[in-house]
């Protein structure tokens, strides 16, 4: 029993990784149907700009992950949707697909050249710190990561229901045109949306690269978790990212304990497979409402 | 005008006259490493090792009056690019091939080296590799089938394990090492009780660390690739496990020491080469390549940069860029540290291309490795 809530407890944790990258699939799906394939990198990009903070301009932590935020702002937020969105959203779904694809291999490289294809070690809230759940272990980082994805979660649910701005957001989210006949500046709503992702991916990046520590090829791996756990969770619910991302974690931690080991991967793209053919909107999405 | 439209012919003409004599002063050699992919840190340490080593030779003059034009090809620590690159170093007809790392790229692209008699010095420790009767072959560190049988014995005599459990990288190399200790394991009276693959991308050791807590076997042995043995660690660490961990060079990683932090502390493993060596010529070697790269070397960046030089030793010893002389020089050659500093623990090749030199038992201390044991040569080669 203490082993199965072993098993659980670091499987949220790892979900909560994974949630907080899908957050953002889901974010971009909804404003401005963009399925960004870049996400990945967006998580790994910002633990680099504190490195390099740190580094060359001899930044304390807490400095440069400020400066790593206005940076992530910019270019993820502003420069992303400015260079590479806008002018593709209009040519339809593939190639904002491809360019996502090259964003993230120029991402992947440039960090490769500029710093190091060595992973380094990122500072943590406290390394060696861990609580004790019910008698299951967990490292203290894995549980600020677990509280701030349901905290940003809620928050996010929060902000698109209860506020106007929020309720623009929905309304450009379902029917761009009739958001725009009704008065929402719905260019403006999208703008928001990519600084929304782009302050998620960098408190994501503080909070995940401890664990995954900061390497180049990071985005490969947790890109790929986040979109399964996006598409299984519903790529069009901000909740269904943050499912997602739990079951994947406890499936592969169970799957490796009581299937095999050297299968474990096998066992969440066979989830997916079985999601896509019989409830394609994912677990908790909701069939497809917007109109383009 | 006319001097103008002149100029260019003439200066065309210069430099293609000019050109033999500038290529006959190098002589070129074809790297392979993996600068990118799980084999990155193994790959980037290679690199910088061989272009320490031809940095450091071209500026006392090259060999035999000839400086190194060294070409770097990156394989993505993916078999099928290298491949394509090995083929690219091929045509390029250079004196010797570096690299690659992983056993895996070694296993499919040797052949083309065999194939075009040009003599490869790889990184690979998987024991088939020098199994395949290829003259032209040679590694740069101890072969699995030497390394294995040592930590196995250490496992048997120091910590007297009666059980093992085994995780490993899966790869070819990772099965081949859960493979050959297995074997040496039971020759020694022990039990493999059981084996989990692991993967680098791996995020969650928490089933395997569970696995082990529940079996509780006398030792654990680490063979995955640097992050994730990195995160196996820490996992080892948080869920309070105290049964001894030993590994081998990957486990002793200076990255994976920096990485896990505290959690390395007390791991133990046999090493081939390692930053710490009591020496002065590879503590001299660590200083260089620590201001150089602003990094402490691995095993990799020693073995590599050490290669460079029994190359430049055995050409100078032949007398002329001769690839079959150079081959048959080196089969059952020994290099010592008085001969040539530059490989600076005396070094011998057998027939097979095998090397053999004294390796290592090293621990974790405070952050830092420390050798514990001086392990002999294995012996089979020449002395």
């Amino acid at each position: 029993m203490d082993n199965l809530l072993q098993l659980i407890v670091s499987g949220l944790a790892t979900g909560g990784i994974y949630a907080l990258a899908a957050i953002g699939f889901a974010l971009l799906w909804q404003t401005s149907q963009t399925v960004n394939f870049a996400q990945g990198e967006f998580v790994m990009i910002p633990a680099f700009f504190i490195l390099a903070a740190m580094k060359y301009l001899s930044l304390p932590f807490w400095a440069a992950a400020l400066l790593a935020l206005v940076i992530s702002l910019l270019v993820l937020g502003v420069a992303f949707k400015r260079a590479v969105v806008d002018p593709l959203l209009h040519s339809g779904f593939v190639p904002l697909v491809i360019a996502t694809l090259g964003l993230s291999l120029f991402m992947k490289e440039g960090v490769k050249i500029f710093y190091s294809a060595e992973p380094q070690p990122f500072p943590a809230f406290d390394a060696a710190a861990k609580v004790s759940v019910f008698g299951a272990a967990v490292s203290m980082q894995s549980v600020v990561v677990l509280g701030v994805a349901v905290a940003t979660v809620l928050a996010l649910q929060l902000f698109v229901a209860r506020t106007r701005t929020g309720r623009c957001m929905q309304a450009t989210a379902q029917n761009p045109m009739v958001a725009r006949l009704l008065g929402v500046q719905v260019d403006r709503m999208i703008q928001l949306t990519f600084l929304i992702n782009a302050g998620l991916v960098t408190i994501a990046s503080i909070l995940v690269t401890p664990i995954y520590y900061a390497s180049y090829n990071n985005g490969e791996t947790l890109g790929m978790a986040a979109f399964i756990a996006a598409i299984v969770g519903g790529f069009n619910q901000i909740r269904g990212a943050i499912f997602g991302g739990f079951l994947l974690g406890i499936i592969d931690n169970l799957s490796a304990a009581y299937i095999s080991a050297a299968y474990r991967s096998v066992l969440p793209l066979l989830l997916l497979v079985l999601v896509i053919l019989f409830r394609p909107q994912g677990i908790l999405g909701r069939v497809e409402e917007r109109v383009l | 005008m006319a001097k103008k439209r002149m100029l260019l012919p003439l200066l065309t003409a210069a430099l293609a006259l000019s050109a033999p004599a500038w290529a006959q002063q190098t002589v070129k050699i074809v790297d392979l490493c993996e600068l990118s992919g799980s084999g990155a840190v193994d790959g980037t340490n290679w690199h910088d090792g061989v272009n320490m080593a031809v940095n450091e030779i071209n500026a006392a003059g090259g060999i035999l009056g000839r400086k190194i034009d060294i070409i770097h090809y990156e394989t993505q620590t993916d078999p099928g690019v290298a491949r394509t690159q090995m083929q690219k170093a091929v045509d390029a007809d250079p004196y010797v091939i570096m690299g690659p790392v992983m056993s895996f790229e070694v296993r499919v692209t040797m052949g083309l080296a065999q194939h075009a008699k040009i003599p490869e010095f790889s990184g690979g420790e998987s024991s088939d590799l020098t199994a395949k009767e290829n003259p032209y072959f040679f590694r740069t560190s101890l072969s699995q089938q030497f390394s294995l049988p040592m930590i196995a014995q250490y496992m048997h005599d120091d910590l007297h394990a009666k059980t093992i459990m085994i995780f490993w990288e899966n790869d070819d190399t990772g099965r081949s090492t859960r493979d050959v200790l297995t074997k040496e394991a039971a020759a020694l009276g022990m039990k493999v009780i059981a084996d989990r693959p692991g993967d680098n991308n791996q995020v969650d050791f928490a089933a395997d660390v569970v696995r082990a807590k529940t079996l509780h076997p006398d030792v654990l042995y680490v063979h995955l690739q640097e992050q994730a043995t990195a995160r196996f660690l820490q996992e080892i660490h948080r869920q309070g496990v105290t049964i001894p961990l030993v590994g081998d060079t990957t486990l002793m990683a200076q990255t994976v020491i920096q990485m896990a932090g505290p959690a390395a502390d007390g791991v133990r493993g046999w090493v081939g080469l390692s930053p710490v060596l009591p020496d002065p010529l590879a503590q001299a070697f660590v200083a260089k390549f620590t201001k150089t790269y602003g990094r402490t070397p691995d095993h990799n960046a020693m073995k590599s940069y050490m290669a460079v030089y029994a190359i430049k030793y055995a050409t100078e010893k032949v007398g002329k860029f001769d690839r079959d002389a150079l081959i048959n020089y080196m089969h059952g050659m020994t290099i010592t540290p008085q001969e040539e500093p530059g490989v600076f623990i005396k070094t011998s090749w057998d027939d097979n291309g095998n090397l053999d030199r004294a390796s290592y038992i090293v621990t974790v201390d405070s952050g830092k490795q420390k050798v514990i044991a001086v392990l002999p040569p294995h012996g089979t080669t020449k002395q």
